[in-house]
């Protein structure tokens, strides 16, 4: 059907009107988004070195980058990290959500926003926190460890550091975790739940037969989440590095090499070819992740 | 229709002006350091301003001391941090070519690094010369290169071993240790008695370990600024892992104890009585004190004396830290920039506070050669003539040492060995060859020829 001249232009000042709503956003998603990313590609692909100037040389930086033990050895670190932190997190926040959805006390209302407090904690505060908490001098654990006559020990030395941040890190998010769980949960049509009970269900069957597969998407949703974050790991153990008596090192996660390569080193050309690089081994990792969870999940579809 | 474009329009201009407004405020010109913000007052409201950065805990006085006495010029100063934050900081203002502050305050050892890369002016022209007979030629070495001098030095770290009077007393130890081995034996004796560690391998601060490696007789580094793309670097030579088998025995037998030093946990140690020595420069005792050290218990507890020797009758003076200002290719005006470098704690008043405090080691010989300095009783020693019995004998003892233009590199490699020392998993043999490997690489990747 022929649109008449009026129609047509009725038409483009409705389609310039929405371009004119989403320009502020994309305004700032171009000048802070795509703009330092295409700046920081342009940038990994020159080399410099103190005693040479900078040259051309597109693969130089990544053949370094997957070859470089610091960076292999963080992503070793964030992939170990993250295998062990996500289903411990995910048990707990999960495990939580059930209890409180069960439950519809005061004391539930409470309990769910004191889980979710930390995570309104700024992380930089939080670790601050945390680091005082850890002390063996002026921390709670050495008097604790004190009053029976051990040392106690430092949970951000070398042998400890893994446990000592995966506390943290779960402190952090295991609250943020379970309001999304927990938001899920709410949402199921709780006539199912009367169903299952007339059919003689009891409450753990319910819990793991009708409201776990329920929520599955949050779950997934999650653990994406938590993978990304993970992989990227740089606040905590960045504010603790300075008390962690070495413990965390300037090379510890992939992020935390890339900033120190940047600012300590001033290459900053390398240290965008490791950003690069990690981006690389994000999206490996999520992309893995969710083939393995294809036949379930639905995040993405 | 119409009006709701009109507003998602108007919208987008409000956003992009706010992002405008964001993006400013960064530029330079004439008269950028007019409205720079500074830690202290400025005095002569009128004068040109120029920017400075330094970290010495009485810099507020001495920079009030510098504004008082310039009407053509005034100081404005900030801490960015000490050492590593600020040459984090300064490092990325040379990258970025702005953010750099007129006037830094550097370690000797961190110049090269900053000269090689363009980032300090010369400032024999703007005076620097006049100056040169304050100090002794090693001093004046460190900050020159050739006829150039590229900073004013202010400050020196000759070392000495600082240790705990009734800790000594306490374990019946009649007179601090001479040498390496006494250190050692005294050590054991403490430990057999059930006292506290004798001393700290502090992983943090990787410039004593190489002031130690240097007194056996290594030699890290071997530099010429005028041939500024080769180096020789000899971190695994028999004397460096010598002395790091040394320290890793120490803490192997639980001698010494593995904290960070400067931090709120290691402070609170020293004030405590945890250590019984420790092996620092003479401008320690005043970052010390600023930490709370020496006002309690431990009050006129401490006491210096001459650095243990591998040798005896061969003694060698280390240093550890002091510093220069320098000069930024970035200043705005480099003759007033210079000026300030010149004579920002160059001023007897200055000195003497610094000093005084322990806060500094004065490099001027008008202040060494004094009689003042040599017989004044330190309150923080309890009354010794710490200057006179160790301090100055050490400075004049000091040969100097070279340095790479890759420092900051360097020590954050011997830090991870230092680190890994400590928790047992490397000998010192392993770690010097850890450092070798990783700091010669480095180099071959930054374009040096290594030799």
């Amino acid at each position: 059907m022929p649109t008449s001249p009026a129609q047509r232009a009725a038409n483009r000042r409705r389609t310039l009107t929405g371009w004119m709503f989403i320009l502020p956003f994309t305004l700032v998603f171009l000048v802070f988004l795509v703009a330092p990313l295409l700046y920081a590609f342009y940038n990994s692909l020159f080399t410099k070195g103190l005693a040479t100037g900078t040259v051309f040389a597109p693969l130089d930086n990544y053949i370094k980058a997957f070859t470089d033990p610091s960076f292999l050895g963080g992503v070793a670190f964030v992939v170990g990290f993250s295998l062990v932190l996500i289903p411990v997190q995910m048990i707990i926040s999960l495990a939580i959500a059930l209890v409180l959805d069960a439950v519809t006390t005061r004391f539930a209302r409470f309990a769910r926003l004191m889980i979710f407090l930390p995570y309104a904690i700024p992380a930089v505060i939080g670790a601050i926190m945390w680091g005082f908490l850890y002390s063996p001098t002026f921390g709670p654990l050495g008097q604790l460890f004190g009053l029976v006559g051990l040392k106690a020990p430092f949970l951000l030395d070398a042998s400890h550091v893994f446990g000592g941040l995966m506390n943290i890190v779960t402190w952090q998010w295991a609250g943020y975790y379970m309001i999304i769980i927990y938001a899920a949960l709410q949402g199921i049509d709780p006539t199912l739940y009367e169903a299952a009970r007339i059919d003689g269900a009891n409450a753990r069957q319910i819990a793991l037969r009708i409201k776990l597969p329920l929520v599955t998407n949050a779950l997934l949703l999650i653990l994406v989440f938590a993978l990304i974050g993970t992989l990227q790991f740089f606040t905590e153990p960045s504010v603790l590095r300075t008390i962690s008596n070495g413990g965390i090192t300037q090379d510890f996660t992939p992020n935390l090499y890339a900033y120190f390569t940047a600012f300590s080193y001033a290459q900053f050309n390398y240290a965008s070819a490791l950003s690069f690089a990690l981006g690389v081994v994000v999206f490996v990792c999520v992309y893995i992740f969710l083939f393995l969870t294809r036949k379930r999940g639905s995040f993405l579809s | 229709m119409k009006k709701r474009a009109l507003i998602a329009g108007l919208t987008a201009l409000v956003m992009a002006a706010g992002l405008a407004a964001c993006s400013g405020g960064g530029g330079g010109g004439a008269d950028a350091n007019a409205n720079a913000k500074c830690t202290n007052k400025i005095i002569h409201k009128d004068a040109p301003k120029v920017t400075a950065w330094a970290w010495y805990p009485n810099t507020q006085l001495v920079v009030d001391n510098f504004n008082k006495s310039h009407t053509d010029v005034q100081v404005c100063w900030n801490n960015v941090g000490q050492g590593g934050d600020e040459y984090d900081k300064f490092q990325t203002a040379v990258s970025a070519k702005k953010g750099a502050p007129d006037v830094v305050m550097l370690e000797a050892d961190h110049l090269a690094n900053y000269v090689i890369q363009g980032a300090l002016v010369d400032i024999s022209k703007y005076g620097a010369n006049k100056v040169k007979k304050n100090f002794s030629a090693g001093a004046w070495k460190d900050v020159s290169v050739g006829d150039a001098v590229y900073a004013a030095p202010i400050d020196g770290g000759p070392m000495g071993l600082i240790y705990r009077k009734d800790i000594f007393a306490k374990y019946g130890i009649t007179k601090p240790p001479a040498t390496w081995d006494e250190y050692a034996a005294d050590a054991q004796k403490v430990k057999d008695a059930g006292g506290p560690l004798f001393g700290d391998l502090g992983g943090n601060v990787p410039a004593v370990m190489m002031a130690l490696q240097i007194q056996k007789g290594a030699h890290p580094f071997q530099y010429d600024p005028t041939k500024p793309k080769e180096v020789g670097v000899k971190l695994d030579d028999p004397a460096s892992k010598q002395v790091l088998d040394y320290w890793a025995g120490l803490v192997k037998k639980g001698l010494v104890g593995t904290a960070d030093q400067f931090t709120a946990e290691y402070i609170s140690g020293v004030v405590g009585g945890k250590y019984a020595t420790y092996v620092s420069a003479a401008w320690a005792p005043g970052y010390l004190t600023g930490a709370g050290v020496g006002k309690g218990n431990d009050k006129g507890q401490f006491a210096v004396a001459p650095l243990p020797q591998w040798d005896p009758s061969n003694p060698v003076s280390v240093n550890w830290g002091g510093s220069a200002f320098a000069v930024t290719t970035q200043a705005k005006d480099k003759k007033l920039a210079a000026e300030v470098a010149l004579g920002l704690d160059a001023d007897p008043a200055s000195l003497e506070n610094g000093w005084k405090n322990l806060v500094i080691f004065p490099l001027n010989q008008t202040v060494l050669k004094s009689k003042e300095i040599a017989d004044y009783p330190l309150d923080f020693f309890g009354g010794q003539k710490a200057y006179g019995e160790v301090y100055i004998p050490a400075e004049n003892g000091y040969k100097g040492f070279t340095y790479s233009p890759f420092q900051v590199y360097y020590y954050a490699q011997l830090q991870k060995q230092l680190t890994a020392i400590n928790g047992g998993k490397i000998d010192g043999a392993g770690a010097a060859a850890a450092v070798q490997d990783a700091v010669v690489k480095y180099a071959k990747q930054q374009g040096f020829t290594v030799k």
